[in-house]
């Protein structure tokens, strides 16, 4: 009952939030410049919250989430331009594809811990970036032209479903033993909790709201290349994770939101951008060790319903 | 209840366990005593499921268990309180041992098994709202037992529960363990101080450098002039 008094809180949130950007978009006041930001907020929303179930629920240390983003762009490029699919099928063929990459590398590297398992993941999101770059029909290093596609209702909708089957799965039975495994993995295993399977369903879930993320990010870009999914991407989106606080869904949704709007108003300068977001992380990690929201969740400081705020 | 015959384990080229051999039998306490890396711990993970012995076998209740999955072992009735209690430390008490019935279906006997669990351990009743990682040493032994009973084991596997604990507390730790004994649970202890372990146990086991070199009764055990030299301290 409590549980899906808090599903209408969200839901209803979100159709206000959604409602007052789409009136501003059609009144004029956002021009494409402030919509672009908007979509580009979506995405790095819904990669942060694809990789806190893996870091942050999980406590599986990933650095690889780039290239499960890049799966979904390329697949999902492939279905609208090569095969001529529809955008929305072409949506799920990249977040399938990127679920299917997610278990393959899931499977053989989940059973390494700590910094085994964040050089073997950082290694096969290299390898998937390079297997696209030798790859001519999706136009190696000179990248791959797609038609704009994306809209704000798109981004929009895969944030709210990213959040919701996230959200959800954390406070299910499933969550509860993903989340034992972050605390302690040898006491959830003497405890009969199957922890190689929950370590590989979050990180498949995972990977696939990456690859979802990818396939709206290809489609806003006119173009893709394999050079955009390289480590630094990966590592874009763990500051997300670390920065709004291990292990709290609306923590990492703020700290997207935060830094996509820092970036964009230091877009001209690429430089400054790296270094005041090292100057953010540092001063971050001094003050606040373990994240903006530690392991708490925005409800827990108003008392109703869920999902993080947003500054939109 | 638990016969284990000739089991071998390595940890990489390490030979943890050479061909050992012990048998549980229901309702006893019994007792494994050794030094630091003699294999005991390494042992009660077998049993568990965590490790995989290379060769030999492992009966529990006359089926086979040795490479089995962990979570078909906790089913079957074995749970294991590991090393170091390692309770969940952001979680409250009450889901501590919520997520020790993690197997279990029947939630309302779920919900008796947790006010039996404070029962035995009044102190985790007060506490079942605080998370688990603010309490004490000895609250955490605690815990990590109450959890481990929570699965409703037949056979409790202890890994050092007196570990890093004041005296009295250990005291209370083992009175515990006869209780739960007493209720009808077989337990496999596994412990340093073997003076406190031998007193409690009905049967007992040395173990040294992977090798069982001693096996008897507790009382026999006690008496032994090399126990005595080895664990008991003689004058």
């Amino acid at each position: 009952m409590k549980k899906s008094k808090a599903f209408w809180v969200y839901i209803i949130f979100a159709l206000v939030i959604y409602t007052i950007v789409q009136v501003m978009i059609s009144g004029g006041s956002l021009d494409l410049y402030y919509q672009n930001i908007l979509i580009q907020m979506c995405i790095n929303i819904m990669l942060a919250v694809s990789l806190h179930i893996v870091i942050g629920i999980t406590g599986q240390f990933s650095i690889g989430h780039a290239g499960f983003m890049a799966v979904g762009a390329y697949f999902s490029a492939i279905a609208t331009m090569n095969l001529g699919l529809p955008f929305t099928v072409a949506l799920i063929i990249g977040a399938v594809a990127a679920g299917l990459a997610g278990l393959l590398v899931g499977i053989p590297t989940l059973r390494l811990k700590g910094d085994y398992l964040a050089i073997a993941t950082l290694g096969f999101a290299e390898i998937i970036r390079i297997v696209f770059l030798n790859i001519d029909y999706v136009g190696g290093a000179a990248g791959m032209v797609v038609t704009n596609m994306t809209t704000w209702t798109y981004a929009f909708v895969g944030v709210v479903l990213t959040i919701l089957v996230i959200s959800n799965f954390t406070n299910s039975r499933h969550g509860r033993g993903a989340i034992s495994i972050r605390e302690d993995e040898i006491a959830a295993d003497a405890m009969g909790i199957n922890t190689t399977y929950y370590k590989v369903v979050a990180f498949t879930i995972g990977a696939i709201f990456a690859g979802l993320a990818g396939a709206i990010y290809s489609h806003n870009f006119f173009i893709i290349q394999p050079t955009t999914f390289n480590f630094l991407k990966s590592f874009d989106i763990l500051i997300y994770v670390v920065l709004g606080g291990l292990g709290s869904l609306s923590g990492s949704v703020i700290a997207a939101i935060f830094l996509t709007i820092v970036s964009a108003y230091l877009s001209n300068f690429p430089e400054t951008r790296m270094i005041i977001y090292s100057l953010v992380l540092i001063l971050v990690m001094l003050y606040r060790p373990t994240g903006l929201m530690g392991t708490k969740e925005i409800t827990h400081l108003f008392k109703f319903g869920k999902k993080g705020g947003s500054k939109v | 209840m638990l016969k284990v015959n000739n089991i071998d384990v390595f940890y990489g080229n390490i030979h943890a366990l050479k061909d050992v051999s012990i048998e549980v039998k229901e309702s006893e306490i019994v007792t494994l005593i050794g030094a630091n890396g003699a294999g005991k711990s390494t042992l009660l993970k077998t049993l568990s499921g965590l490790l995989k012995p290379k060769s030999g076998t492992i009966s529990y209740l006359s089926q086979q268990i040795n490479g089995k999955q962990a979570q078909s072992i906790v089913k079957s009735g074995i749970s294991h309180v590991p090393e170091g209690r390692r309770v969940f430390s952001n979680m409250t008490v009450e889901e501590n041992l919520e997520l020790g019935a993690y197997l279990r279906k029947d939630r309302d006997s779920i919900k008796k098994d947790i006010a039996n669990v404070y029962e035995l351990f009044p102190i985790l009743g007060e506490r079942r709202k605080q998370q688990s990682g603010t309490l004490s040493g000895g609250e955490q032994q605690m815990l990590a037992m109450g959890r481990a009973l929570m699965a409703k084991p037949k056979l409790l596997l202890l890994d050092e529960p007196s570990m890093g604990l004041a005296p009295l507390i250990v005291k209370q730790i083992f009175e515990i363990i006869q209780m739960v004994n007493q209720q009808g649970t077989t337990v496999l202890l596994v412990e340093q101080n073997a003076n406190m372990a031998l007193s409690i146990a009905d049967r007992a086991y040395v173990i040294e450098t992977g090798k069982i070199v001693l096996s008897g009764t507790a009382k026999e055990l006690q008496e032994s002039e090399q126990v005595k030299a080895a664990y008991l301290g003689a004058l």
